[in-house]
């Protein structure tokens, strides 16, 4: 039987691997189109992690105070610690009001001023109160919002379909194979455009906020495809994940006035941020945290902090932040209305990623050469729009807004060009992982492994990182990489194998995870939330450049040559708040 | 934190091996402050990796992991095992098919919201901004919106279960979302699908699915309202 007859085959405009805000976005906008938007993603489209962000989507509106876009513009440059490229922050800036009145009149529940426009809190690093908000499930409402509306223009849904190879050649995308969860099997998708919107990969940590689901295998399919990742060092950890879960406490708390006090009931943050105090950047306030850990004025001398609520008073905390009172009631039994919430930095989100153009498009090269019909928006991408540190509520305004952008281009780009040939075998790659960890001799579990790698990952490629403690992990990954060759699953079944997903899962997380050692080794200085205790300063004479990183011969080989876009009038600065 | 010894009872099935659901006990100790979740992974990746459930946030926004234990339907997420003590009985959600173990079939359940047309129906010309929308308007729908589709609800309302025609309680609370929502102009052709022996009439007032709601939505008062919404238009 010939492959496009058979049952399991599929040709369709647009393929969207991930319905995420990204993901679904972009399919948004190539079914209007009058296109087919077929979305594929290993979750129900409501489960995507988007839903888990909660503080609030930024633009410079302006509705509660004075607010411009360049205002917009340098406070993400200066987040960035200077290594976002100002062209893609220009443009990110340009749409962003755009985009959240599309979301308005979408439907999305955004919580008021009393005058009855959208309300904005304030939020780390943004010089203005910015971040337009939905109490503190602002991502769950855009995410269903978005969902609602694909449904309206009828984008295609796979729903539970795990990708495994993308059928890449001579720099043109041509579709992919990927298993269907729920009932087993593979399926070959043909399309002219394909979009990766998978999302992070912070589940390569131990201690993280991400979903299960966020196992980095955009980022692992598109190394195995023989294409570059760009600046996965570069992983942002979160100053409020909830102590021992990592989950997520929004910095909408602090966005509203909540305090972090140390042993000794300080606001510690006046010794490392001044005039910013809870709300300087991200890095900043997870590097003061753990310093503070080191040094012994963790709560009791152990590891965590407070997030401190209490003079918020009820009814803020009930109205404002429900969501952040219900976590830490529910998981740490802590009524946050009357007691300090247990807190630790929990790694959050991946500003590396799959590099791409202005236009979305997926590149090759530090020269910026394109693969034809290949496309990456939202945290799987690196465009790089947030540098070595991403601003608070700037993930939301990028998945969105970059997502709509996607899908203009590939709509453009499916106008001009037919369906590419298909390889002549395009299942071998993914059926060789499954008869792998199917009908291999090895005794190793999947489980064990996973846990190893998380666990050290948080000890040593942390808040802060050294040579010797990366040395070790890079040697830990390659013996991790030899012992899940040896690999099997108990579970033989088709029907949602949970046990043949999380193994193919994790060869994606060893897979990575040697690329973000490889690049905080090599990259010896400090910048953004890359800290090096053995390099502490920024060193913009040899450092202001991205990293670029093969997988060629089994060997990761790193290239510094794709330099930042840097405007004449964001001259790289000390970065002080 | 200290370990304990439980016993997880699971409803079992896997499609082509078992002719029917049936249960398999774990005798396993894990730490005391352990979710449900927890104990799912515990036994997934240590003992028996055959298991297959639904999870993904691990804070009670993604909705994956609604399931049965001792009776109840929760969230595996954010359960404690020490509210039901150190015997648990663990199973799918009623009301759907068995796809494999804790999973079930949850298309009929996505199917559903979308007959109640979950978008903006709107005859006025957009503003160049947002629309107005004031507090206490945002304040008719905001609880609703909260809803995370986990089908708890459902899954937990006798009407549901000899009906597979019934809209249930998720998809009705997404078209009393809609209807009040203050923005909207598309009321009209909601209510003609909610208006229905298994729209809105079929709800008989249980209060089921409000003691299932994790997210402790008021979802019977929210479908009252919608009751008295149709009424009024027919009037």
């Amino acid at each position: 039987m010939k492959i496009d007859e058979a049952r399991n085959y599929h040709k369709i405009d647009t393929v969207i691997v991930g319905a995420g805000l990204a993901g679904l976005r972009a399919a948004l906008e190539v079914a209007k189109s009058g296109l087919a938007a077929a979305v594929i993603s290993k979750v129900y489209p409501t489960r995507s992690h988007s839903g888990g962000a909660q503080g609030g989507i930024a633009a410079a509106l302006a509705n509660v105070s004075e607010d411009s876009l360049e205002s917009h513009m340098f406070d993400t440059i200066k987040g960035s610690d200077y290594l976002a490229d100002q062209d893609i922050i220009e443009r990110f800036v340009n749409e962003a009001l755009k985009t959240v009145y599309e979301f308005e009149h979408m439907g999305v529940p955004f919580s008021r001023t009393e005058d009855g426009r959208i309300n904005q809190r304030p939020f780390g690093g943004h010089s203005s109160p910015r971040a337009c908000f939905a109490q503190d499930v602002t991502g769950h409402v855009l995410l269903h919002t978005l969902y609602e509306q694909c449904l309206q223009h009828n984008v295609l849904f796979f729903n539970e379909f795990q990708v495994l190879s993308l059928l890449v050649s001579e720099d043109v995308s041509r579709g992919l194979v990927a298993w269907d969860i729920r009932s087993g099997g593979l399926h070959i998708f043909q399309a002219r455009a394909v979009l990766l919107a998978t999302g992070g990969y912070g589940r390569a940590w131990k201690v993280t906020s991400n979903a299960h689901a966020n196992t980095g295998d955009g980022v692992a399919l598109v190394l195995e495809a023989g294409l570059p990742l760009e600046d996965m060092e570069f992983v942002q950890f979160h100053p409020t994940g909830l102590y021992k879960h990592g989950i997520l406490l929004s910095e909408a708390a602090r966005g509203e006035g909540a305090y972090i006090l140390n042993d000794k009931g300080e606001r510690f943050m006046k010794t490392y941020a001044a005039a910013k105090m809870e709300l300087a950047p991200r890095d900043v306030v997870s590097r003061a945290e753990q310093t503070e850990i080191n040094e012994g004025r963790g709560i009791g001398g152990k590891d965590y902090v407070y997030l401190d609520l209490r003079h918020l008073g009820r009814e803020k905390i009930l109205e404002r932040l429900p969501q952040i009172y219900d976590l830490a009631l529910n998981y740490l039994k802590v009524d946050g209305i009357k007691e300090a919430v247990p807190i630790q930095p929990t790694a959050h989100y991946s500003m590396g990623g799959i590099p791409a153009n202005v236009r979305t498009e997926v590149i090759k090269d530090a020269a910026g050469t394109v693969v034809k019909g290949l496309y990456t928006a939202g945290e799987t991408s690196c465009l790089s729009l947030h540098g070595a540190n991403r601003l608070g509520t700037n993930s939301l305004q990028d998945a969105a807004t970059f997502g709509r952008i996607a899908g203009i281009h590939m709509t453009e780009f499916c106008r001009g060009n037919s369906f590419a040939g298909l390889p002549a075998k395009p299942l071998e790659v993914a059926q060789g992982k499954i008869d792998r960890l199917w009908n291999g001799q090895g005794k190793e579990r999947h489980a064990p492994i996973r846990e190893k790698l998380q666990e050290n990952m948080t000890k040593y490629l942390g808040v802060f990182r050294n040579q010797d403690d990366m040395l070790k992990m890079l040697v830990m990954i390659k013996e991790l990489q030899e012992r899940y060759r040896q690999v099997t699953v108990d579970d033989h079944g088709d029907a949602f194998n949970l046990d043949l997903i999380e193994a193919l899962e994790l060869e994606n997380l060893l897979s990575f995870s040697e690329v973000i050692v490889e690049g905080a080794l090599a990259r010896q200085e400090s910048r953004g939330a890359h800290f090096r205790s053995d390099f502490p300063k920024r060193n913009d004479g040899e450092w202001l450049k991205h990293t670029l990183a093969w997988r060629r011969d089994g060997k990761i080989v790193l290239d510094f040559s794709k330099g930042v876009v840097i405007y004449p009038q964001y001259q790289p600065q000390e970065r002080k708040y | 934190m200290a370990m304990i010894d439980i016993s997880a009872k699971i409803l079992r099935y896997q499609p082509g091996k078992d002719e029917k659901p049936h249960w398999q006990v774990f005798d396993i100790a894990v730490e005391d402050e352990s979710t449900i979740l927890d104990v799912l992974n515990e036994i997934h990746w240590q003992h028996d990796g055959t298991l297959a459930y639904r999870r993904s946030c691990r804070s009670s926004i993604c909705g994956s992991c609604a399931m049965k234990v001792n009776g109840r339907n929760v969230l595996a997420c954010e359960t404690p095992i020490h509210r039901f003590g150190r015997k648990l009985k663990i199973e799918p959600l009623s009301g759907f098919d068995i796809i494999k173990d804790l999973a079930v079939d949850l298309d009929p359940f996505f199917a559903k919201l979308k007959r109640i047309k979950p978008y903006l129906l709107l005859d006025k010309p957009l503003p160049d901004k947002e629309f107005v929308q004031s507090p206490a308007q945002l304040e008719a729908i905001g609880e609703s919106t909260l809803c995370i589709l986990c089908a708890a609800c459902s899954a937990a309302c006798p009407s549901s279960w000899p009906n597979s025609e019934y809209l249930g309680p998720a998809a009705l609370l997404k078209a009393y979302r809609f209807i009040f929502d203050s923005r909207d102009d598309g009321a009209d052709q909601r209510i003609e699908i909610v208006n229905d022996k298994n729209g809105v009439w079929r709800c008989h007032t249980i209060f089921n699915c409000m003691e299932a709601c994790p997210k402790k939505i008021k979802i019977t008062e929210y479908l009252s309202r919608l009751k008295v919404k149709v009424v009024e238009n027919s009037l």
